[in-house]
């Protein structure tokens, strides 16, 4: 009775439906921003290296390299705040967390491409 | 004033309209038969008693089987008692039967549970002493509570300790009584209410929910 009690409630934070993506793809991740009283969407892009978590509490970590400096984000997969994530490229990658990315500089930071059929449709 | 016997679940997080995420805890709230109608002509108060989960009757005696049986009911694990106001009369009768619905209308409450036991703790845990430093020269003493009264300080008391001193000693397991939580959700089918923050006692800890003198 426990878990299904604290499921249920879950539940009305949960989206219905999340897009496909994998560590590794390079995803636009639309997200709302709130400025004021003005509420404007924002695309944050970058390669996805860590999916941590479960359930409403599952996050995932977008990282891109801006003008030399590494910039990660983290967004909670079923905030109401994210609005998309789109996967525009597979990577090649072999484990599931990519934070050896965080070490590297240069054209190095490139992972080879992989075809995907969830990113080839886009 | 609504009150309603429950049972802790468990804590998770929700998000709200605003898509900002906030830590709720989930209580399975009633639904609590009125056990017994208090009056100010018969017991010189009002008062609700309410029950809360089914105990098998080989566990209680038999007075509170029979007491049960008057409610037209089965005997329960949890009873409390509800003050209501003395001027007015009670609203409910013997055997109805309170839902998590009766906290509909209502923004905040308070939550009553038993607090987790932490055994024999220190001052710094117990009282939120400040302790010692780690170094400069400090031997032994890193957690200690420090002088506990000099002949000067306590004048009067004849060089004895003051009453209520914060010492060391057994910490928790008592009544707590944290107040206006927020009412995220109510959900009458699963008779379960949905509160902001944490509340005193384990997952699975009996507590006791009322509407909040905020609200």
């Amino acid at each position: 009775m426990k878990t299904e009690l604290l499921d249920a409630v879950e539940s009305g934070s949960l989206k219905s439906k999340v897009p496909h993506f994998e560590i590794g793809d390079t995803v636009d991740v639309s997200c709302r921003i709130k400025e004021g009283a003005k509420i404007r969407t924002q695309i944050f892009s970058g390669t996805v290296i860590a999916r941590k978590g479960r359930g409403v509490n599952e996050t995932f970590t977008v990282r891109r390299v801006i003008g030399n400096e590494g910039v990660e984000r983290v967004f909670p997969l079923h905030s109401p705040n994210v609005l998309d994530i789109k996967a525009i490229r597979s990577g090649k990658t072999r484990r599931a967390k990519l934070y050896f990315l965080r070490q590297r500089t240069g054209k190095s930071v490139r992972l080879g491409q992989r075809h995907s059929a969830h990113t080839v449709s886009k | 004033m609504a009150m309603l016997l429950g049972k802790k679940i468990g804590m998770t997080q929700v998000y709200d309209s605003e898509g900002r995420m906030l830590p709720v805890t989930v209580i399975h709230a009633g639904p609590c038969p009125v056990m017994q109608v208090k009056t100010t002509e018969t017991d010189g108060y009002n008062a609700l008693q309410l029950g809360y989960e089914d105990v098998k009757e080989s566990r209680k005696k038999k007075p509170q089987i029979a007491h049960a049986a008057k409610a037209k009911t089965t005997p329960k694990r949890f009873v409390k008692e509800m003050r209501l106001c003395d001027k007015a009369e009670p609203e409910h009768n013997v055997g109805d039967s309170l839902t998590v619905s009766v906290f509909e209308e209502v923004k905040y409450v308070d939550v009553i549970g038993i607090s987790k036991g932490k055994g024999f703790a220190g001052v710094m845990k117990r009282h939120g002493f400040g302790g010692f430093p780690a170094s400069h020269g400090c031997e032994r003493k890193h957690r200690a509570p420090g002088s506990i009264s000099s002949f000067a300080s306590d004048a009067g008391h004849g060089g004895n300790l003051k009453k209520g001193k914060k010492m060391a000693g057994h910490m928790g397991h008592c009544r707590i009584t944290t107040k206006s939580h927020d009412v995220i959700s109510i959900d009458t089918e699963r008779n379960v209410l949905v509160v902001k923050g944490s509340v005193p006692g384990p997952s699975g800890g009996y507590v006791i929910v009322r509407s909040s003198h905020k609200s």
